[in-house]
């Protein structure tokens, strides 16, 4: 049995059986991690200063703007349909827009089809990196290159589907069967023409599905992006807010959730379908 | 008695799935044409291009001073912070959660019970960040407290649903068993769920953990704390080698988390 540095300071314990063979047993790591976690939790809790009985004290204070948001004031709803439509169809042009993208991107990482690991590891890096870029920073300078409105949402929304499917898709296409692959290759059939009928029928299904997913959390996502301007619900929430009309804003709010639950139950019905 | 069938009478005995497939393509198109009508924007007179320009250029060019000092203002300090945050505001989140996924699970509590706890969920996630967070500023005043409770708060959906998943997976075979051996409830809650739960709830945890510190920036537009604060504020005023070291440090700190994460997850899967 080979001893870590922990099980060397502390000594897995013996046992012997009946036959006369001793076994040995690992120490729990158990109290090592809660005492990290311990430790972390008090820097924690000493830098971001956290306090219980703040909470305690003034968590009423939570709830004055939710009081504030029931009942919603119905009568705004005409103004709402505007920007809602508008969030709908940012997040499902640029989840398309970052669907189709990613595609050629993923094909490079996979390192069962690209020999290349220096190709495979410089994509793959690429698309983390990308990934780590925040949404609204994303969004935000957007809005600075293609001026305010729902094209810099868009924008947003496309690259973070392009990070998010794209690292699925590479990670499906190097877990995929290569047999088939292999025997088009043989039988002399171009590469791309065996990508396409050997693998790409493969992940196709869980691809969509995956695009799906993202386009249910995008819609939620794209309702912040209104805050830095860039279009859709996101702005008259903003404003709503500035004006302290919480009834509107719980309107607002009220007409979001209904629409995620629609889309979320047929995107989930067809990714039931799918898989 | 069946014949065989040559190669082209095989073919040409393929299912047809024209049909469908022409339908999804025309839904597809009529889909994408009707989104591309938002497409509208306030443009900026041309002058995109050589926006985009001086922004990659300055994004490129970080201030060094901001990334290597390590007072209250520094690249570092604020990463730590941020990580404060996120660290606490997934704990947080976890422990808010934990009613919410075992009041879902519909193995545990009756079908009805569970839907409307599940859509309780739902709209708990509907609230944007932004607004949990102005939210908490009226309780704690702006700073990292409220980002850290506004974290948490935005954790409870994501959380609680995995964890109602590995619920509802719990194999009750093994809690018969321990029955059948003479265990009592505790002896059941510590040999028979715990050890179905931890990893799963530990590999969860660490995700969160991960996706928190990404949504970091989110609590900056507030005023919540941490490192999203000055990066806003430095895009806001179009200092953007600032903006370039932020980003510097927020980049590789994801990764380098991201990569211990998915290790420690990995290790968690396999059971080690």
């Amino acid at each position: 049995m080979k001893l870590s540095a922990y099980d060397r300071i502390f000594k897995p314990k013996q046992y012997v059986l009946e036959s006369g063979r001793t076994v040995q047993e690992r120490r729990s790591r158990l109290p090592l991690v809660l005492v990290i976690l311990i430790i972390a939790t008090v820097v924690a809790g000493e830098v971001t200063g956290f306090s219980f009985s703040t909470l305690v004290r003034r968590i009423s204070f939570f709830f004055v703007m939710l009081r504030d948001m029931v009942p919603p004031d119905w009568s705004y709803m005409p103004r709402v349909w505007q920007p809602l439509m508008d969030t709908i169809k940012m997040s499902l042009l640029g989840s398309f827009i970052g669907a189709v993208l990613c595609i050629p991107f993923s094909v490079v990482c996979a390192s069962n089809l690209v020999k290349n690991r220096f190709i495979t590891g410089f994509f793959k890096l690429f698309y983390s990196v990308v990934r780590t870029l925040p949404t609204l920073v994303i969004a935000l300078i957007a809005t600075y290159i293609f001026g305010l409105g729902t094209f810099a949402g868009t924008v947003a929304i496309a690259v973070f589907t392009f990070a998010y499917c794209g690292k699925i898709l590479y990670e499906q296409i190097e877990t995929a069967d290569m047999g088939s692959h292999e025997a088009l290759e043989a039988l002399g059939v171009g590469r791309l023409s065996a990508i396409r009928y050997a693998i790409w029928p493969q992940v196709l299904p869980q691809f969509i599905s995956t695009v799906l997913f993202c386009f249910e959390g995008n819609v939620r996502y794209a309702s912040i992006l209104g805050y830095v301007g860039a279009g859709g619900l996101g702005l008259i929430l903003n404003e709503r807010i500035g004006w302290m009309e919480y009834a509107r804003v719980g309107m607002i709010l009220l007409a979001l959730f209904v629409t995620v639950i629609i889309i979320e139950s047929i995107s989930s019905y067809f990714r039931s379908k799918l898989t | 008695m069946e014949t065989r069938l040559t190669y082209a009478e095989t073919l040409s005995k393929e299912p047809k799935r024209w049909i469908t497939t022409l339908v999804i393509v025309l839904a597809g198109l009529i889909l994408f044409s009707w989104s591309a009508s938002a497409l509208q924007s306030n443009s900026t007179g041309g002058s995109g291009l050589s926006v985009a320009k001086g922004i990659i250029i300055g994004i490129l060019h970080p201030t060094p001073s901001l990334l290597l000092t390590l007072g209250s203002g520094g690249v570092p300090y604020l990463l730590f912070e941020t990580i404060a945050i996120a660290f606490l505001g997934t704990l947080v989140g976890a422990v808010l959660a934990l009613p919410f996924a075992f009041l879902g699970a519909s193995n545990i509590v009756p079908r009805p019970v569970a839907l409307v706890v599940r859509l309780a969920v739902m709209a708990v996630r509907t609230i944007p960040a932004f607004v949990y967070g102005l939210m908490f500023i009226m309780v704690t005043g702006p700073g990292a407290f409220a980002g850290l409770l506004t974290m948490s708060t935005c954790s409870i959906g994501m959380l609680s649903k995995m964890f109602t998943e590995s619920i509802e997976e719990l194999d009750r075979g093994i809690l018969e068993s321990l029955d059948a051996a003479g265990c009592n409830t505790f002896d059941k809650i510590r040999y028979g769920i715990l050890p179905q739960l931890m990893p799963s709830f530990s590999s969860t945890l660490i995700y969160r953990f991960d996706m928190n510190l990404r949504d970091a920036s989110v609590l900056g537009l507030v005023g919540a704390g941490g490192i999203g604060a000055p990066l806003m504020f430095a895009m806001n005023s179009y200092r953007w080698n600032d903006v370039g070291a932020i980003l510097l440090g927020l980049i590789i700190l994801v990764l380098i988390v991201e990569w211990i994460s998915s290790k420690l997850r990995t290790k968690l899967m396999k059971g080690e």
